[in-house]
């Protein structure tokens, strides 16, 4: 598992994500509009992509995405 | 564990009703053009049908019009009908039960027993399980289930968290004694710990009326405002309920009868919103036709999801061929079940359209 690989995973599913702009230490709630379907969409895709479940605790204790991508591979292990 | 096989029972019918009155998600002016392109998009719930209002048409209204055409096309002698379960969140009174109003209503003996079941979104799978255990140890000619849900009478306008998901529906399905049936097989479980994930707090025995507060709407959040009279959703918590325990769940009970995914003609899944079905699918490695959706008519029609997806959607295919279905409910609870059900040429009659 690449943080990468997630970070392309994200830009493709959020369509006014341009490629290349995210980072891992990029901020996800300032990076693109964090609202409450958004965060549905993300909890999709990491058990689509990951066959890991984050809950809402999990995110709202993350900053970076890098911080994201170390809760998913913290629960798929 | 609630895994279990009923013999002897055949599902020989199904209908559905919904209201006239038919709402665009696009015209839901509460959030911004942009905010509902998203919803919609997302969820996949363009339009939805709602009653006109507290005191017009009821759930039990909707589900009369069902059981009556659907007895009507399978020209039921009524006398024969032993059983009716009426399973729903928005009953006629809070006493007496609707069952029996609707007993009466729809031309019933009274030898028929009839009783109400006060589940949500898993209410179509347990409701069937019931009354085909009892059509199943009674050995009753004929027995009548009746699901179905006005939510919108609880999803106030200025309430985006829940007001465009959800529409109104009530379905009928008809159930027969026949030792030749295809056993129908369940897995039904439950987890009271997320009872707050989905809650109308007052109007019960807990809360029961505040004269100040029961009918104030304030605001919660940016776009959400409700009483403590209109339903309260957690978003996230449901969706990560679903996303663990509903694949497990299916699993588990095709495992028990030694079936695999593949020997699944149809996946009907509880219609929640389209990113969480689809996310279901996926784990469950189905493919997009082998799922249908009534969610982007119909909206979440909470209850009646699965018997409606099967009326709208599946129809030609019910009434001609041999089907393999695995049905799936999920939600407030919380609550939840699949089932295996194989059905044979069974009636479908025509979506009704309430006059």
């Amino acid at each position: 598992m690449k943080i990468e690989d997630f970070i392309s995973a994200i830009e493709e599913e959020f369509d006014d994500i341009e490629a290349g702009v995210l980072k891992p230490e990029s901020e996800f709630r300032e990076s693109f509009e964090w609202n409450s379907i958004n965060a549905l969409i993300f909890i999709a895709l990491v058990d689509t992509e990951y066959d890991v479940t984050i809950t809402a605790d999990d995110i709202a204790s993350a900053v970076t995405l890098q911080d994201l991508f170390n809760i998913i591979i913290s629960k798929s292990e | 564990m609630a895994i279990f096989t009923v013999p002897n029972v055949r599902l020989t019918g199904l209908a559905g009703a919904v209201p006239k009155k038919e709402i665009s998600n696009w015209d839901y002016d509460w959030i911004t053009m942009e905010e509902r392109e998203l919803f919609i998009k997302q969820t996949g719930i363009e339009k939805r049908r709602v009653v006109e209002g507290p005191g017009k048409t009821t759930t039990s209204d909707l589900c009369f019009l069902a059981a009556e055409k659907l007895m009507d096309e399978l020209n039921w002698d009524r006398s024969e009908v032993d059983c009716l379960i009426f399973a729903s969140q928005s009953r006629d009174y809070i006493l007496p039960q609707t069952s029996t109003i609707l007993q009466d209503r729809l031309g019933l003996p009274k030898t028929c027993m009839s009783f109400d079941i006060g589940l949500g979104c898993s209410a179509y799978v347990y409701s069937l399980s019931t009354i085909a255990t009892h059509v199943s140890m009674g050995k009753f000619k004929k027995a009548l289930l009746l699901v179905g849900d006005t939510s919108s009478l609880s999803t106030p306008y200025r309430d985006k968290s829940s007001y465009p998901l959800f529409g109104d529906a009530a379905t009928a399905t008809a159930l027969e004694y026949d030792e030749n049936a295809a056993d129908m097989h369940f897995n039904l479980q439950s987890d009271g710990s997320g009872w707050e994930a989905i809650v109308i707090p007052d109007a019960g025995a807990r809360n029961h009326f505040n004269m100040e507060t029961s009918f104030k709407e304030v605001k919660v959040s940016d776009g959400i405002y409700r009483s403590p009279t209109n339903v309260h959703l957690d978003g996230i918590k449901i969706f990560n309920f679903s996303l663990m325990e509903v694949s497990k769940n299916i699993k588990k009970l095709l495992k028990h009868i030694d079936k695999s995914i593949d020997e699944v003609d149809y996946l009907v899944l509880h219609q929640a919103n389209k990113m969480i079905n689809e996310v279901i699918r996926k784990k469950m490695k189905v493919a997009p036709e082998k799922v249908p959706y009534s969610l982007d008519k119909l909206g979440n029609t909470s209850c009646a999801t699965i018997p409606v997806t099967m009326v709208t959607q599946m129809s030609d295919v019910l009434k001609s061929n041999k089907v393999n279905s695995l049905i799936c409910g999920f939600g407030v609870g919380l609550s939840w079940g699949s089932a295996w059900i194989e059905t044979e040429g069974i009636h479908v009659s025509d979506l009704i359209i309430e006059e």
